[in-house]
């Protein structure tokens, strides 16, 4: 294996544990306003990735960095490419950040409760768009020989990635649900578990949906053909088999098999792209590949040094931090600390 | 407007403001793992108070140099496409390895530190806000690493019109990043000890808790003149290292014109920027010599003499840098340098003195010294990166080669407007929180251990 393909997986890797880790704290911030109006239980919820999400968002930082280390013309296209998408995204992760550490800091309700909205609709939009540009780079762009994007801002907005957007939403929502009621305790656990029933609905259909437009339309899926579904397919067995979990309040394991889905997932995106990084819809001839895309061999061992090593020692004290906060939380004025 | 010269407001205005953020939290992080080692050794509960005082105010001004971290990382390809792709194989990996390395270690833990104070050990506890403090300054490392490759490219070759990277030692070894490092290091640690200095003169002056504030006092004190001294030194020291390396932003720092042996030193000077000379100036006799080379002879190239050589290397265009702005931000930089030097000297004159009452009655004045860093940070960095201009990475990439070419000056302008919108509310909010807590003092520290409201969300939407 070339360290061209390595560095794809790994890139691979950084965004299906974004996805994972973000993706259930995204949805956390979603379902935050929806679950409960009084303030202890928003904090407990709140408190469920209270010591996580800057961890968690970090994972997005390293895929970037990552990507223009690995693979700087990816990185110039898409983000250059998909400019107002990136800017909607950044805007609304600076409100989304600010927002939790703000929001607990001044104590009149409509200080809180902006907030609290502030989290919610920062969150859903993140999710949203980073399931259109996800959604775009697997259908493919217009991409010149030059390797320069050569669409607009609307040529992003077609239907199927609008679909993409809302099965992350929705695939985070569920995600989400079933990390609180995994963590929060007696009422609030109920209500996420309820929550996690709707939302699981609404994933499924959408992300038929949308495998199913993708596989029929023009996309990665259907140019790579049949063996393309096979990971959609598992991605939606885990889905199934989370709810099936969640039936039998089987909370850790549904919470695993729904991670599962979302990492399978992002797993099926890269593998229906590879060995491509963007598709040109301009002409095929204009693909950008993780050979064409490339830093030199120099730059790629360097870096995969490093990754070797650092990697690990992350992953470890990553873990190390549920592992301190591993205990429910309970929406008790009294024993709520931050 | 064109699309290069909107990036470039957009560039500026987002790294300026990130950078108010950036030095509190590099040098703040050091500040509060100091008193809460003090707190752990001594079980002193006034230190773990101030920890918690100091932390929280640490924190607040985290959040938004995360946020607005973010966007660096992502502006270089959203808008320099083409300076990402020259340099994607030697620039990115600093920037990689800092997430990998660094951003991780820093935001992880400082969410233990937040959430753990009951769940891991006292010693646990303090050990996480040292990672948490090594953590951004060993940020700030990779991304001045990265930075010094701008100023003065090392450890690469061009190959098919490309920077590749053939020695990572030598970019981490850049002397210019790390004289960068060096002195931004201690810029942190000046920013902090003046935030922390101001506000303890604000609570002495009321006579709140003036046990724990004149701690405060005496620790930001030192620690900030001895930083005030250190960040003079490595600036001069980055300064002498700038005219062998990028002796046109040098030139342009002095608004040096004409080559001269000795070279005298213009205190200040009317600049004419068409007719490539000064007007007037008020000068020091063979100082510049002085100041590079530590004798009073030895020459200083001048910017036309530079330029002509730079259009006999590059071809014709214009190569000299903004004068004025390089030469007052210099001025402005080093005159508030020594400012905060004489200042931290009379607070530490002022702590000695036992705090004699009629002095700290007459200081509240004082408080606005928190602002000083801030004008030198950031006149700092207007000096650094305007120096460089016309080149975006010196010698091998123009400026207005590297924008991203499939922008329109319309998307650039709507990003720009939003940014600047976003940027300018939280801004006060900010000021809002961080005002609210440095004024409180102490004591809500202990009353925001549990902070809810027991109240209920109101039915109306947007209602109170």
């Amino acid at each position: 294996m070339d360290l061209n393909i390595l560095w794809f997986l790994l890139i691979a890797v950084l965004y299906a544990g974004f996805f994972f880790l973000e993706g259930f704290d995204f949805g956390v911030g979603m379902l935050l306003t929806s679950l409960t109006r009084k303030d202890v239980e928003r904090r407990a919820i709140i408190n469920t990735i209270g010591p996580h999400w800057d961890g968690n968002e970090v994972w997005l930082i390293v895929a970037g960095g990552a990507t223009f280390a690995a693979f700087p013309h990816w990185y110039a296209t898409m983000f250059s490419g998909f400019y107002m998408g990136f800017f909607l995204l950044l805007f609304a992760l600076i409100v989304r950040g600010v927002a939790f550490e703000f929001r607990s800091k001044h104590d009149t309700p409509r200080w809180r409760y902006g907030w609290d909205r502030a989290i919610s609709i920062s969150s859903f939009f993140a999710a949203f768009l980073l399931g259109v540009v996800f959604t775009n780079l697997v259908r493919g762009v217009p991409i010149d020989a030059d390797m320069q994007f050569t669409g607009t801002f609307w040529s992003l907005l077609n239907p199927i990635s609008l679909l993409g957007g809302l099965t992350v939403v929705m695939l985070f929502c569920f995600h989400g649900a079933n990390f609180l009621s995994l963590k929060l305790t007696e009422g609030l656990r109920v209500k996420a578990h309820g929550n996690a029933k709707m939302y699981f609905t609404a994933a499924l259909v959408f992300a038929l949906g949308l495998f199913a437009a993708l596989f029929f339309t023009r996309s990665a899926f259907s140019d790579k053909g049949w063996i393309t579904l096979i990971l959609p397919v598992l991605a939606v067995a885990s889905l199934i088999a989370s709810r099936a979990m969640m039936e039998q309040k089987r909370e850790g394991w549904a919470f695993i098999t729904s991670s599962l889905a979302v990492v399978v997932t992002v797993a099926a995106l890269f593998f229906a792209l590879f060995p491509n990084v963007m598709i040109s819809t301009t002409d095929a001839a204009n693909n950008l590949t993780i050979y064409s895309a490339s830093s030199s061999p120099y730059t790629l061992k360097v870096l995969s040094i490093i990754a070797a090593v650092m990697v690990p020692v992350v992953l470890a004290y990553q873990i190390w931090t549920y592992f301190v906060f591993r205990k429910r939380i309970k929406a008790d004025a009294k024993t709520l600390t931050y | 407007m064109d699309i290069v010269l909107l990036s470039r407001w957009q560039f500026a205005l987002t790294t300026i403001y990130h950078f108010f953020f950036v030095p509190l939290t590099l040098g703040l992080g050091w500040f509060v793992a100091i008193l809460e080692t003090m707190y752990v050794r001594s079980g002193n509960q006034m230190y773990k108070r101030l920890t918690k005082f100091w932390g929280k105010l640490f924190l607040i001004n985290y959040a938004m140099g995360v946020v607005t971290g973010i966007v660096m990382e992502f502006q270089f390809g959203m808008n320099w496409s083409e300076y990402s792709r020259f340099v994607g194989d030697v620039f990115g990996a600093p920037l990689a390895v800092e997430g990998l390395l660094a951003f991780f270690l820093e935001s992880t833990f400082l969410g233990v530190w937040i959430f753990g104070w009951e769940r891991i050990s006292k010693k646990l506890h303090a050990a996480v806000m040292w990672i948490v403090a090594i953590g951004g300054n060993l940020s700030a490392f990779w991304i001045l690493a990265a930075n010094g490759f701008m100023q003065h490219p090392v450890g690469y070759e061009i190959v098919n019109g490309r920077a590749q990277m053939t020695d990572f030692g030598a970019l981490l070894g850049n002397p210019r990043a790390l004289y960068l490092f060096l002195h931004t290091f201690f810029a942190g640690l000046v920013t902090a000890a003046f935030f922390v200095l101001g506000f303890s003169i604000y609570h002495l002056v009321r006579n709140h808790e003036v046990e724990a504030f004149k701690k405060s006092f005496y620790l930001s004190a030192l620690i900030g003149l001895i930083s005030a001294v250190a960040v003079g030194l490595a600036g001069h020291a980055q300064g002498v290292y700038l005219r062998e390396v990028q002796p046109m932003a040098a030139a342009a720092s002095e608004a040096h014109y004409e080559t001269a042996d000795p070279a005298d030193f213009h205190l200040i000077a009317g600049i004419d920027q068409e007719g490539r000379r000064t007007t007037w100036s008020i000068t020091i006799p063979k100082a510049l010599s002085f100041l590079y080379f530590f004798r009073f002879s030895g020459e200083v190239e001048g910017l036309n003499n530079i330029q002509a050589q730079y259009e006999a290397l590059y071809g014709p265009g214009n190569y000299i840098p903004n004068i004025p702005l390089a030469f007052w931000s210099f001025r402005a930089m080093v005159g508030v340098g020594t400012l905060m030097v004489l200042l931290t000297a009379g607070a530490l004159i002022i702590a000695w003195k036992k705090y004699p009452d009629k002095w700290i009655k007459r200081s509240g004045w004082l408080v606005w010294i928190i602002f000083l860093p801030y004008i030198a940070n950031t006149t700092g960095w207007i000096l650094t990166e305007t120096g460089r201009q016309p080149w975006m990475v010196h010698g091998l990439m123009q400026t207005k080669d590297a924008v991203s070419p499939n922008l329109t000056p319309a998307t650039v302008l709507i990003s720009l407007v939003g940014f600047v919108a976003i940027y300018a509310v939280l801004m006060a909010f900010d000021l809002f929180l961080l005002l609210k807590y440095a004024k409180k003092g102490l004591v809500t520290v202990e009353a925001d251990s549990v902070p809810i409201a027991a109240v209920e969300a109101p039915k109306k939407r947007g209602g109170k």
